[in-house]
C-alpha cells in the first residue's frame, strides 16, 4: 500500500542545480556585453544609470510578486493594487484636489492599504478556497475601481516637493527611486533568508502537505505572503506617482505581467519552491537591458511587447525541461 | 507498564473495514515489528497512531493513559513520531530546518531565524544517531540514506517535546535503499533501542525477524498473533500472514483456462527502460501472467511501458508475431491493449463524468457516427455492459464518483471491452481497495475475459492474488526478471516460493 502523503523528492545532481542558478546572471553580462558591442550609446554611463533607473518601480513590485511565486501562488492583482495606492497617496500628500500635507504619513497609508488588499487576496485563497490566480485578478479589478472611485474625473497633480523630488533628485549618480528599490531588494532577501515566513513561504513551494504533517498550521502564513507582496506593490504605486507627478489609475499598468516575466526569467519557478529575491534582482536587470538595448540598436519600441511576451514563455519552457514528463498535465 | 497500548481498533471506510478491532501492546525499548499482506490494515492502524485516521471505536493508551489523537502534533506531544514510507521532507530546505520544522523553539526568535542555533539544534539530534550529515545542507542535495537519517533525526524531535522516552514508527524504511544502506540503517535501529521504543514495519519479512524483538501479525484488519523474533522463521510468520484461507474457488480456479500452445498473443524481448532491464516474456491468448516483486522492483514500470505510457531505451514487443512500437498510449490503445492503473481515482477515470462517458472514454468510435455521438448507440452499447457486468448504478448518466469502488472498476474494465477489439489487458492492482465479494466478481470477469481469448498480464494486489489468479508468474527483483514460475490449478506454488525469488 502506497501512503498518499508525498513523492519522494527526486535526486537531482547538484550541478544541475547551479548550473540553472547561474544561467540568469551568465545571460545577463552576455547580452550586455552584445549591446554594448553594438551600440556605442548602449555602453554610456548616462544610458546605464537609465537602465538601473528605470528598472526601480519593476524592482519593487518583482520583490512583492517572487515571494508569491516562491511559494507556488500566482499573484495578478499588481495593477489595480498599485493604481489605488497611487490615488491614495497623491490625495493624501499636498495636491491640487485638497488640503491635505500628510507627506511620509500619506505615502505609510498607501502602503498599509496595498497590505491590506494583499491581505484580501490571501483570506480569499485560504478561507474561500478561491485559486489565487482568480482570486488576486479579482482583486487588481476591485483596486482599479476603488483607484476610479477617487479618481473621480479629476486628476490630482501632487506639489508635496518631497514626492517629487524622489524620482527626479539624485544621490551618487542614481535617482532616489533607484536607492528605495535597493533596499527593498536587500530587504526582501534579507525577509527571504532570515525569517520564518519567508522560509515558509519557500517551504511551502516546496512541500506544503510536509509542513501541515509536522503540525505548521501553512494558512495565516499565505496571507501573510500576499500581505507581504501588496505592501511591495503599494510602495510600487507611490513610486510611479512621484515619476507622473500626479495620482493615475492606470499606475500599475503593465507592472503585473513584466513582473511575473523579470521573476521567471530570473529563475524563480511558477511551480514554487526555487528561486527568490536574488535571482528576480537579476530578471528585472535583464528584462530591462533588454528593452532597453534593442531600442539602441534601432529595433522598434513597437516591437516590445511581443518580446517580452516570447521571452517569458521561452524562460519557463527552459526551466521546465528537466521536468518533461511523459503524460504529465499541465493546467 | 507498555509503552504504547491499542485496544479493540476499529476503522470503517465506505465499503471496507479497514481495521476490526486491533489489539497491540508495545513495551518500553523494544523493537516491535508489524506484519501483514497488503490491506491487512497495518498503513491504517500506523495513520491512526499518530493522529492522521481517528478510529470509529478502541482506544490508544500510552504509558498507561488513555489518549485522543487528533492530528500529527498531538501524537508528537505524546511523544509518537512516524518516518513515512515515502519521505516527508521538504526538499528545498536544509537539512536543520527539516529536523526542527514545526518546532523550531529558540532557534526562531519572533519570527526571525537564528541559523546558528538552528544549527546547533539539528546537530545534537544528528548527534543521537552519530550521522556525519552537514544540517546546513540542502536536503535535496543528500542521498536517499542521508535523507532517511535526518527523518530519524526530525523524529527523535519529539523526545523534547514529550520529555518521555518517544515512540518511533518506520513505515517501510528499507523499500527503496541498498543493501549497505539497510545494515546502517539497522544499526541505528538497535542503536535507537537504547532510548526509544520502535514500531518497524516492512514487506521483508526476513528483515522483520532480523532486527525485531517480536513481531505482532495483521490479517483482514485484526491481530492475529505474534512471535518472538528469536527462532522464528520467516515461513512461520507467512503462514500468519495468509492464514487458512485462500480456497480456489474464490479465484474461480476451475474455470482456468487451458492454455494452447500456439503463437504467443504478446512477446516481450529484452525490453529495457529506466528501472527495469532486458525484460522477457510471452503471454498467450487466454493466459494469465502474474508479475509479482517487492516496491521497487520495476514491475509497475514494466505494465505502464507495456501502454506507451513510460519510455524504453531498447527491446521489442510483438503482438500476435507482429512487431509494435508503443511511443503512446494512443498507439496501444489502437494495438488492442487495455490498461487498468493502481490508482483508480486519479487515473482511472473521471470522477465527474457519467458513466456511460468513463465507459467509451477510450473507444469514441463505439459510441459515435461519424464525428458525432450517437445518444441511441451510446445507450444500448453502455446498457448492454452495465447489464453483463451487473454494475450497480442508478444509470448510464450518474456520475462515476457516485458508485461504490468495486462498481467503477467494473466500468473501468468495461471501457476495454466496449470495441470489442481488446487483445491484451494490462491489470495494475485492480481489486485494490475493493472487499472480497466485490474482488470475486473482478476474477470471475477476468476468467470470462480469459475464455475468449483475451491474454492478461495482472500486477496482483497481494502475492496471494497473484498465485490464485496467475497460469504463470514472473518474479521481477531490481528490475529484472529473477525466475519464471508455472502456476496452473491444482499445482499452485506457495507465496512464499516465490517470496524467496522476490528478495
Amino acid at each position: 500500500m502506497t501512503s498518499e502523503v508525498v513523492t519522494a523528492p527526486r535526486r537531482q545532481s547538484r550541478r544541475g542545480a547551479a548550473f540553472r542558478d547561474a544561467g540568469p546572471p551568465v545571460a545577463l553580462i552576455v547580452i550586455f556585453a552584445i549591446f554594448s558591442a553594438l551600440s556605442p550609446q548602449f555602453r554610456s554611463t548616462d544610458n546605464v544609470q537609465n537602465i538601473v533607473d528605470a528598472a526601480a518601480v519593476l524592482a519593487v513590485v518583482t520583490c512583492g510578486i517572487t515571494f508569491v511565486l516562491m511559494m507556488g501562488s500566482i499573484d495578478l492583482s499588481a495593477a489595480g493594487v498599485m493604481g489605488a495606492c497611487a490615488l491614495t497617496v497623491s490625495l493624501l500628500v499636498a495636491n491640487n484636489r485638497n488640503d491635505n500635507g500628510f507627506g511620509l504619513l500619506g505615502i505609510a497609508v498607501a502602503v498599509l492599504l496595498g497590505c491590506a488588499f494583499g491581505a484580501l487576496s490571501g483570506l480569499a485563497l485560504v478561507l474561500l478556497k478561491v485559486p489565487s490566480f482568480m482570486a488576486t485578478l479579482g482583486m487588481s479589478a476591485v483596486g482599479l475601481g476603488v483607484a476610479t472611485l477617487m479618481f473621480a474625473g479629476v486628476q490630482p497633480n501632487i506639489t508635496d516637493t518631497m514626492v517629487k523630488g524622489l524620482a527626479i533628485e539624485r544621490f551618487l549618480g542614481f535617482s532616489y527611486l533607484t536607492w528605495i528599490a535597493a533596499v527593498c531588494v536587500l530587504l526582501g532577501w534579507l525577509i527571504q533568508r532570515y525569517t520564518r515566513l519567508g522560509r515558509y513561504a519557500y517551504a511551502i513551494g516546496g512541500a506544503e502537505e510536509v509542513l501541515a504533517l509536522s503540525g505548521v498550521k501553512v494558512k495565516p502564513y499565505k496571507v501573510a505572503v500576499f500581505a507581504l507582496a501588496g505592501a511591495f506593490y503599494g510602495l510600487g504605486g507611490v513610486m510611479v506617482t512621484s515619476q507622473l507627478g500626479a495620482g493615475l489609475v492606470q499606475a500599475g499598468d503593465g507592472y503585473d505581467f513584466s513582473a511575473i516575466t523579470a521573476a521567471v526569467v530570473g529563475g524563480t519557478l511558477l511551480t514554487g519552491g526555487r528561486g527568490g529575491i536574488p535571482h528576480s534582482a537579476v530578471g528585472v536587470l535583464l528584462v530591462m537591458v533588454l528593452t532597453n538595448g534593442l531600442v539602441q540598436v534601432g529595433v522598434s519600441p513597437y516591437w516590445q511587447g511581443g518580446v517580452e511576451g516570447l521571452i517569458v514563455v521561452a524562460a519557463v519552457a527552459a526551466a521546465v525541461i528537466p521536468q518533461r514528463r511523459r503524460n504529465q498535465v499541465v493546467k | 507498564m507498555n509503552a504504547l497500548e491499542v485496544r479493540g481498533l476499529v476503522k470503517h471506510y465506505p465499503g471496507v473495514t479497514a481495521l476490526d478491532g486491533v489489539d497491540l501492546a508495545v513495551r518500553p525499548n523494544e523493537v516491535l515489528g508489524l506484519a501483514g499482506e497488503n490491506g491487512a490494515g497495518k498503513s491504517t492502524l500506523l495513520k491512526a497512531l499518530v493522529g492522521l485516521v481517528t478510529p470509529d471505536a478502541g482506544t490508544i493508551h500510552v504509558r498507561g493513559e488513555q489518549v485522543k489523537l487528533r492530528s500529527v502534533v498531538d501524537a508528537a506531544n505524546h511523544g509518537i513520531g512516524m518516518v513515512f514510507q515515502e519521505q516527508s521532507l521538504v526538499p528545498n530546505l536544509t537539512a536543520a530546518e527539516n529536523i526542527v520544522l514545526g518546532s523550531e523553539g529558540p532557534a526562531v526568535r519572533r519570527g526571525i531565524y537564528r541559523w546558528d542555533v538552528m544549527r546547533r539544534l539539528a546537530q545534537e539530534q544528528l548527534d543521537k544517531i552519530g550521522s556525519p550529515i552537514d544540517p546546513l545542507a540542502r536536503t535535496d542535495s543528500l542521498s536517499f540514506a542521508d535523507r532517511q537519517m535526518v527523518e530519524i533525526a526530525k523524529v527523535l524531535r519529539i523526545e523534547e517535546r514529550s520529555q518521555h522516552p518517544p515512540v518511533v514508527i518506520l513505515d517501510e524504511p528499507t523499500s527503496v535503499l541498498e543493501s549497505k544502506e539497510i545494515e546502517t540503517l539497522f544499526a541505528q535501529i538497535r542503536r535507537l533501542r537504547e532510548f526509544a521504543t520502535v514500531i518497524f514495519v516492512s514487506h521483508r519479512l526476513d528483515e522483520v525477524l532480523d532486527v525485531c524483538d517480536r513481531v505482532c501479525v495483521l490479517r483482514g484488519g485484526k491481530s492475529v498473533g505474534e512471535v518472538a523474533a528469536a527462532g522464528a522463521v520467516p515461513r512461520e510468520l507467512h503462514r500468519m500472514m495468509i492464514g487458512s484461507t485462500g480456497s480456489d474457488d474464490h479465484y474461480h480456479g476451475s474455470a482456468a483456462t487451458t492454455v494452447v500452445e500456439e503463437q504467443p498473443r504478446l512477446s516481450v524481448r529484452g525490453l529495457s527502460g529506466a528501472s527495469f532491464h532486458d525484460i522477457s516474456f510471452d503471454v498467450a491468448p487466454g493466459e494469465i501472467v502474474g508479475i509479482v516483486g517487492v516496491h521497487g522492483s520495476g514491475r509497475e514500470d514494466v505494465c505502464r511501458a507495456l501502454f506507451g505510457a513510460e519510455p524504453t531505451t531498447a527491446g521489442e514487443i510483438r503482438m500476435d508475431g507482429t512487431r509494435i512500437d508503443l511511443p503512446s498510449t494512443r498507439a496501444a490503445c489502437a494495438a488492442g491493449i487495455g490498461y487498468v492503473p493502481a490508482e483508480r481515482k486519479t487515473e482511472g477515470m473521471v470522477g465527474a463524468l457519467s458513466v456511460a462517458e468513463n465507459m467509451t472514454l477510450a473507444k469514441q468510435q463505439a459510441r459515435c457516427a461519424g464525428p458525432f455521438v450517437a445518444p441511441k448507440k451510446q445507450a444500448t452499447l453502455v446498457d448492454s455492459w452495465i447489464r453483463r457486468l451487473s454494475i450497480r448504478t442508478p444509470g448510464r448518466d450518474t456520475p462515476i464518483q457516485r458508485l461504490s469502488g468495486g462498481n467503477q472498476q467494473k466500468v473501468i474494465l468495461a471501457r476495454w471491452l466496449v470495441a470489442g477489439d481488446i487483445r491484451l489487458l494490462l491489470l495494475d492492482h485492480p481489486t485494490r481497495g475493493l472487499d472480497v465479494g466485490v474482488r470475486s466478481e473482478v476474477y470471475r470477469l477476468m476468467r470470462e475475459l480469459a475464455a475468449t481469448g483475451v491474454a492478461t498480464v495482472l500486477l496482483g494486489d497481494s502475492l496471494e492474488e497473484a498465485v490464485g489468479m496467475a497460469d504463470r508468474i514472473l518474479v521481477m527483483n531490481d528490475g529484472r526478471v529473477a525466475t519464471e514460475v508455472p502456476c496452473p490449478t491444482g499445482a499452485k506454488p506457495t507465496p512464499l516460493d516465490l517470496v524467496k525469488e522476490m528478495v
